[in-house]
C-alpha cells in the first residue's frame, strides 16, 4: 500500500512542479481575447461605439459592458464576425451608434484653413499634417475616415469625401447581380 | 528524349487560327497621337517624367519603374507630350487611367541605340538594361521579365527554360505569326535568357496546329541544342503550370511557382523582346497584335504602343456587321472592352471583333444540377462545383481551402457548364474580395499602430508638462522652517496663478 502511496505521491508532486513551471514559463500577458475582438475592429478609431477607440470598445466587449453591435464602420460584417468569435447570435447594428455607410476620405479646403491645429488634436491617427497658423492637409493613405475632425473645424474646411474607385481599387462584381454583362464565351467544338 | 505528359482535363476548342495567320505581319501606319498608359503591366505603375509640351524622341524614358516589380514606359514615337492625364485603358472596369499623350511629329527621330554585348557584362547588368527597356512578359500577365530572370537567390541550377510558342485560345496568331516570321530573333534573345539563367535544357513549345512556326524555329534552332517540341492541341496548354507539365512532368505547388521546380517559362514574344533590348538597344515599344474576328481583312500588326485600337481596326479593313462584342484577348480568357478608342499596351496580344455567333446566347443561370463536367475539364485540378458554392455564399474561407487561388481563370468549367453559370466571374468575384479585406486588414493594422503610438505621445507629453510645472514651482526644501505651512501654500497658490491663467488661455493647440 505505501508503494501506492508513495508512487501517486511522486506522480502528484511531479505533475505539480509541471504545472507551476508552465503557469510561469507560458504565462499568456494581458487577455487575449480583447486581442481578437481588436482584431476584428476595423480600427478607425472614430468613438462611435461611446468608447474612446477601438481597444477600449474591445476591452469592454471582453468584460461584457458592452454588446456585440455598435461598431457602424465594421458594419454587418463585422457583427457577424464578433458574433462567430464568442459563439452569440448576429444582432442589427444599433442605430443609436450610428449607421453602416462606404469609407469617406476627409479633405481639408486649403484655402480655407486658418491654421488653428483642433483637427491635427482631433484625428485619432496623427494623419492630419500642419502648424500653428500655416494651412493643414490629411494624409490620405492614413485617414481612416472617423469623421473627428470635421466638427472641431471652426470655418467648416474640412469636408468628408468618397474614396474615388481606380483601377487598382477596381473589383469584380458578384455576378448574379449584374445580369447584363456575361464572360465571353466561345463556341464549342463538336 | 523524354516523352509529353498530359495535363488533366482540359478542352478540344474551335481553332479559329487560319482567318488571321495568312497574312505577313504588316507594320502599322504611325499614329497622330499615341496614348501611352503608365500602367501597362503587373505591379507599381510607373512615375511620370514628362509634362504637357515637352518634345521627346523615340525610346526616350516617359515612365520610370517605381520598386523592383515596376516596369519602365518609353515613347513609342517622336513627338510632342500633349498631357499626362488618365486616359480610357484596355481594363474590364473601363475606369481611366494615367496616360502619356503623344502628340507625333512623323519623323521618328530615335535616341542614341547602343547594341550590347552581353557576354562581356556582368548578370545584374544586363537585367538592369533590360529592366531599364521595359521588358515584360507579352504572354499576357505583362510581369517585369527582368525579375523574372533572377534566380541569384537560388542555390541550384535550373533545371529547365521553357520558351511558351503554344498559344492555345482560339482566334490569337500573333505568336504564331511571330515565330514564322522572325524565328532567329526569338532564338538570339532566347541566348540572351540562357546566358542569365544557365538552365541544364532548353525546350519550346508549340502547339501542333502551328506546323510552319515549328519549322522555322527547328531551322533557327539547329546547332544550339535547344529543342523544340510540339504539343497536342488542347486548351489551356499554353498556360504556365499546364505547359511545364506538359514538357517536364513536374506539377508545380499549389502555392508556388514553376522555379520552385526549377523550371522557367517565358513567352517567344518575350524572347523577341529581349532580343531587341540587348542586341539592337531598342526599348519595348511595338508589340504584335492579331485583330480578327468579324473585321473586313483579319491579320497581325507590328504597331506601336499607344496606338488606338479603332486605328488598328481600321487598317483591316473596318467592321463588318454583326459585331457584338470588342474583346481583348481571346474569347476564352480575354474582357469585353467599352470604348474601341483605347490604346495598344504591351499586354494586349488579340483585339476580337466578336460576333453573335462566338458567344453564348445570352441567358439567365439554372442552378447547378451537380454533373461534375467543369471537374473534369478543369487543368488545374480543383472542384469547380465546390468552390462555386463557397464563392456564391460569400465563403470565401472555404473557397481558399479549396484552393481558389489555385484556379488560372481558364474559363473550361464556365464553357462546359450545361447550367450555364459564370463560374469563372464567381472565382473573379472571390478573388477580389479576398484581396480587398487583405488591404483593408493591412489598413487597420496601420491604424492600430498609428493610434498607440499618438497614445503614447500624448501620455509622454503629458509628463513632461508635468515635469516642467513641478520645476516652475518654488522647491519646497528651500523654505524656511520658520514659515507656518499656511504661509508657504498661500505663496505657492500666488506663484502659480499667473501660470495656470497664462495655460487657461493659450489654445489647447500649442500643448
Amino acid at each position: 500500500m505505501w508503494l501506492a502511496v508513495i508512487a501517486l505521491g511522486v506522480l502528484a508532486g511531479a505533475s505539480g512542479l509541471l504545472l507551476g513551471f508552465a503557469a510561469v514559463r507560458f504565462k499568456v500577458e494581458g487577455d487575449p481575447i480583447v486581442d481578437k475582438i481588436d482584431a476584428i475592429l476595423p480600427q478607425t478609431q472614430c468613438g462611435q461605439c461611446g468608447f474612446a477607440g477601438c481597444r477600449p470598445y474591445a476591452e469592454a466587449i471582453a468584460a461584457a459592458e458592452a454588446d456585440i453591435n455598435q461598431c457602424p464602420p465594421g458594419g454587418e460584417n463585422g457583427i457577424i464576425a464578433l458574433a462567430e468569435l464568442l459563439g452569440r447570435d448576429p444582432k442589427p447594428l444599433n442605430p443609436e451608434n450610428g449607421v453602416e455607410k462606404p469609407k469617406m476620405l476627409a479633405v481639408i479646403d486649403e484655402q480655407n484653413c486658418i491654421g488653428c491645429t483642433l483637427c491635427i488634436q482631433a484625428c485619432p491617427v496623427d494623419a492630419i499634417l500642419g502648424a500653428a497658423k500655416h494651412m493643414h492637409t490629411v494624409i490620405a493613405k492614413e485617414c481612416t475616415g472617423c469623421e473627428l475632425c470635421v466638427a472641431p473645424c471652426p470655418v467648416d474646411c474640412i469636408h468628408m469625401t468618397p474614396i474615388a474607385q481606380t483601377i487598382a481599387t477596381w473589383k469584380w462584381t458578384y455576378p448574379i447581380a449584374e445580369t447584363a454583362v456575361k464572360p465571353p464565351v466561345a463556341e464549342v467544338a463538336a | 528524349m523524354s516523352g509529353l505528359f498530359a495535363f488533366h482535363g482540359g478542352l478540344k476548342t474551335v481553332r479559329h487560327k487560319s482567318e488571321s495567320n495568312q497574312r505577313p505581319i504588316q507594320l502599322s501606319a504611325l499614329s497622330e497621337r499615341l496614348v501611352v498608359p503608365l500602367r501597362q503591366h503587373i505591379g507599381a505603375i510607373a512615375k511620370p517624367l514628362v509634362q504637357a509640351g515637352e518634345r521627346v524622341l523615340k525610346g526616350q524614358l516617359i515612365g520610370q519603374p517605381d520598386g523592383y516589380i515596376s516596369a519602365a514606359v518609353h515613347a513609342p514615337s517622336s513627338g510632342t507630350v500633349l498631357a499626362v492625364d488618365q486616359q480610357p485603358v484596355p481594363h474590364p472596369s473601363g475606369l481611366p487611367d494615367w496616360c502619356v499623350t503623344l502628340e507625333t511629329d512623323g519623323e521618328e527621330r530615335w535616341i542614341e541605340r547602343e547594341p550590347v554585348a552581353y557576354q562581356t557584362l556582368h548578370h545584374s547588368a544586363v537585367r538592369n538594361l533590360l529592366r531599364a527597356a521595359g521588358v515584360v512578359g507579352l504572354g499576357g500577365a505583362a510581369f517585369p521579365s527582368a525579375v523574372k530572370l533572377n534566380l541569384s537567390g537560388r542555390s541550384e541550377r535550373l533545371g529547365t527554360l521553357i520558351l511558351n510558342g503554344a498559344e492555345c485560345e482560339p482566334w490569337i496568331t500573333c505568336d504564331d505569326r511571330l515565330m514564322r516570321e522572325r524565328a532567329a530573333g526569338i532564338v538570339a534573345g532566347l541566348r540572351i535568357m540562357v546566358h542569365l539563367l544557365d538552365p541544364r535544357e532548353v525546350l519550346i513549345g508549340i502547339e501542333d496546329d502551328k506546323p510552319e512556326a515549328i519549322a522555322a524555329l527547328n531551322a533557327a534552332c539547329a546547332g544550339t541544342g535547344y529543342r523544340v517540341r510540339s504539343v497536342p492541341t488542347r486548351y489551356p496548354s499554353g498556360s504556365v503550370k499546364q505547359l511545364v507539365k506538359l514538357l517536364t512532368g513536374k506539377e508545380t505547388p499549389v502555392d508556388g511557382l514553376p522555379v520552385d521546380v526549377g523550371v522557367q517559362c517565358f513567352n517567344v514574344a518575350t524572347a523577341y523582346a529581349v532580343h531587341r533590348a540587348i542586341d539592337c538597344g531598342e526599348p519595348m515599344l511595338s508589340r504584335i497584335v492579331t485583330v480578327t474576328g468579324r473585321v473586313r481583312r483579319p491579320q497581325n500588326f507590328e504597331a506601336l504602343l499607344g496606338t488606338p485600337f479603332a486605328e488598328l481596326i481600321a487598317q483591316s479593313g473596318g467592321y463588318q456587321d454583326g459585331v457584338e462584342r470588342l474583346i481583348m484577348g481571346g474569347p476564352m480568357m480575354g474582357f469585353a472592352l467599352y470604348d474601341d478608342r483605347v490604346p495598344l499596351t504591351k499586354a494586349a496580344n488579340c483585339i476580337l471583333a466578336a460576333g453573335i455567333e462566338n458567344l453564348t446566347p445570352e441567358q439567365p443561370a439554372l442552378p447547378c444540377i451537380r454533373c461534375g463536367a467543369c471537374a473534369d475539364v478543369c487543368p488545374a485540378d480543383l472542384l469547380p462545383q465546390q468552390l462555386y458554392w463557397h464563392a456564391r455564399a460569400k465563403e470565401f474561407d472555404k473557397a481558399q481551402d479549396y484552393h481558389l487561388f489555385s484556379c488560372i481563370e481558364c474559363g473550361c468549367c464556365s464553357y462546359v457548364c450545361p447550367s450555364r453559370i459564370p463560374l469563372v466571374q464567381f472565382y473573379r468575384y472571390a478573388k477580389n474580395e479576398i484581396w480587398a479585406q487583405e488591404k483593408e486588414k493591412q489598413k487597420a493594422e496601420l491604424a492600430r499602430q498609428r493610434h498607440q503610438a499618438r497614445l503614447e505621445r500624448l501620455e509622454r507629453e503629458k509628463r513632461e508638462r508635468e515635469a516642467k510645472l513641478r520645476q516652475k514651482a518654488p522647491p519646497r526644501a528651500d523654505a524656511p522652517a520658520e514659515k507656518s505651512s499656511v504661509e508657504t501654500a498661500v505663496a505657492r497658490a500666488k506663484a502659480a496663478a499667473p501660470a495656470a491663467a497664462e495655460a487657461a488661455e493659450t489654445p489647447a493647440a500649442n500643448d
